[in-house]
């Protein structure tokens, strides 16, 4: 279970994230929405502990994530952010061996050898497992990062933005691999995405931000609510049903 | 809005992050090593034999120091500049560029300022290299690690501090070198102006140990590095204390930077010449590989250099003009590459 407790982060005099606290329960897909500047990523990055807090405190399976040390938490949680930019040039095999460094130290084994296999598998990869990750497409490239931190083997997967540049059919794609990963692996997946229609077919639970806020959490069917919409972006969005899921239609 | 959001974004335009141009993948990296290396070791030893005439006893002890300088310069700045863009994601970035070198002979002027030269030649070359590396440590630390640890500094706001700094740095030196005596000022430049013509035996040997207990510590960190490469938040996730290391780095390259300032003086582009043309030669991202290439390309430049510009073109002068130069070019040329992508 993470715990977050009243979590803030300021910059100057602007407070991003302003006293935040919620419980996100194990296994399943838990989807943070909000507008833009709603401080989704920061709650993300301090939650990961990429970004020192001002206020409160993050613990993961009681481990708090300012003490504990980082290598043990890094067997227990993998972060991705939105741009993965790389200096060096690696194949796609190496990326996902760096998924083991927490484990074995930069010394592979061949438990690494069979967990990289693995990952690489999972995600499809085999193929690919030999080619240099600025020869990748964009939905490779993310599949790529995401064998990476599967090969870390974490309880807990921290996702910002995972559909970023990713057009319909590889979101699509990813959205349904995120699933499987919390079906079938009992993974706790935690993501920040803005497209909310993706978030209420493939949640188990949503956080809504607002202005640094906390303002809702539930699963989707008492999120995907016109008036808590309107709440949390402040325009009108029309809820449907279709095939069992609430889609928002707010294009027009 | 979201301030940690674009820290990787926001460091390096695209092209510069992306290591795009095809690095020759026909040879292996340890081929490549092995052929470095016996380039390296036939070109020193050319430079020790070639024309060996008359009193070999004075002869080779002086040849000897002065490749000894050389193989320690090309050891320092190339594993200092290979270790320093690892922590820094870039390529482009140098601790010569950043103003490292500035800062040493700042240290070495305010020494001359405060306590007069003929004070500082007697405390003999050991104590005073331990003195100025002392202060040089502390300096880079405060100065720079603010710098480096945070995320989301951006590559041009780095080099803009780098180039401030290096600038500040000259500018309080060369203020302090005309508020000084002008015989104190001779001593000064005796020390600035060293070339590998005239290295001083004793502080070559202290160079040696300090450079050998730094790299003991760049070696236990090898595996690090490797993450370190990934970028911050990479390693972050990856369980790597990032402050620590990149605190330990700057450390390492202080030092290193020193060395080779102290040896021979300022040379702004070497590293980053080596540096680019070992990423170039080698198809893996080890810094096992890397760091070794990226020295022994630095011992070919130097040694050969120096052996084409003495017996070639029968020149005594300064290798690091040549150096300089074509650095420079690379320099602009990998700017470019950068903007125009």
């Amino acid at each position: 279970m993470i715990h977050v407790s009243d979590v803030s982060k300021r910059y100057g005099a602007q407070t991003v994230v302003d006293g935040v606290s919620c419980y996100i329960k194990d296994g399943g897909i838990t989807s943070i929405i909000g507008p833009n500047g709603a401080g989704k990523s920061t709650l993300l990055s301090m939650m990961s502990r990429l970004l020192p807090m001002d206020g409160g405190s993050v613990s993961i399976d009681g481990l708090d994530v300012t003490a504990t040390d980082s290598k043990q938490l890094a067997r227990k949680m993998a972060i991705l952010r939105q741009e993965n930019q790389l200096t060096v040039r690696l194949s796609v095999r190496d990326l996902v061996g760096f998924g083991r460094f927490p484990h074995n130290n930069g010394r592979p084994t061949a438990a690494d050898k069979v967990h990289i296999d693995q990952a690489l598998e999972y995600l499809d990869l085999g193929d690919l497992a030999d080619k240099f990750v600025d020869e990748l497409s964009g939905g490779q490239r993310q599949r790529a990062f995401i064998a990476m931190v599967l090969a870390q083997d974490t309880d807990y997967l921290l996702l910002d933005e995972p559909l970023n540049n990713l057009d319909m059919k590889h979101s699509v794609e990813m959205m349904r691999l995120l699933r499987r990963l919390a079906d079938e692996l009992g993974k706790t997946v935690v993501l920040v995405i803005h497209d909310i229609n993706f978030a209420s077919c493939y949640s188990d639970s949503i956080v809504a931000m607002r202005q640094g806020r906390l303002i809702h959490q539930g699963p989707p069917a008492q999120i995907m609510q016109p008036e808590v919409l309107r709440d949390v972006y402040e325009i009108d969005i029309r809820i449907e049903e279709i095939d069992g899921n609430r889609i928002g239609v707010y294009f027009a | 809005m979201n301030a940690v959001g674009n820290t990787a974004s926001t460091q390096l335009p695209a092209a510069l992050t992306q290591h795009t141009r095809r690095p020759l993948k026909s040879l292996a990296p340890k081929t490549w090593i092995v052929l470095l290396a016996v380039l390296a070791a036939a070109l020193v030893a050319t430079f020790m034999l070639i024309d060996l005439r008359g009193n070999i006893g004075y002869i080779l002890p002086r040849r000897a120091i002065k490749v000894g300088s050389m193989l320690l310069v090309a050891y320092a700045v190339g594993v200092s500049t290979v270790l320093f863009q690892t922590v820094t994601s870039n390529r482009i970035l140098t601790p010569s560029i950043m103003g490292f070198d500035a800062l040493y002979m700042l240290i070495q002027t305010a020494l001359t300022f405060a306590i007069g030269g003929q004070a500082l030649l007697s405390l003999g070359a050991p104590v005073r290299f331990v003195i100025e590396v002392g202060l040089m440590v502390g300096f880079s630390f405060l100065l720079y690690r603010w710098l480096f640890t945070g995320g989301g500094k951006s590559l041009h706001l780095m080099l803009l501090v780098g180039i401030v700094f290096g600038v500040m740095f000259r500018g309080i030196s060369s203020l302090l070198q005309r508020l000084i005596d002008p015989s104190e000022f001779i001593i000064l430049q005796d020390l600035f102006f060293a070339s590998f013509n005239n290295v001083d035996g004793l502080l070559l040997l202290v160079s040696v140990a300090a450079v050998a207990a730094v790299s003991g510590l760049a070696w236990r960190m090898r595996h690090q590095l490797d993450v370190l490469s990934l970028g911050r938040d990479m390693a972050l996730n990856l369980g790597v204390d990032h402050k620590r290391s990149v605190t330990s780095v700057l450390v390492i390259c202080a030092v290193l930077v020193a060395v080779s300032t102290a040896l021979v003086g300022p040379i702004t582009f070497f590293g980053l010449l080596v540096a680019s043309l070992a990423y170039q030669l080698c198809s893996h991202f080890r810094h096992a590989y890397v760091l070794p290439i990226a020295v022994l390309l630095g011992v070919i430049a130097l040694v050969g250099g120096q052996l084409v510009l003495e017996r070639v073109f029968a020149f005594d002068t300064a290798l690091s003009i040549v150096i300089e130069f074509v650095g420079g070019i690379v320099f602009i040329a990998l700017l470019l590459k950068g903007s125009v992508k």
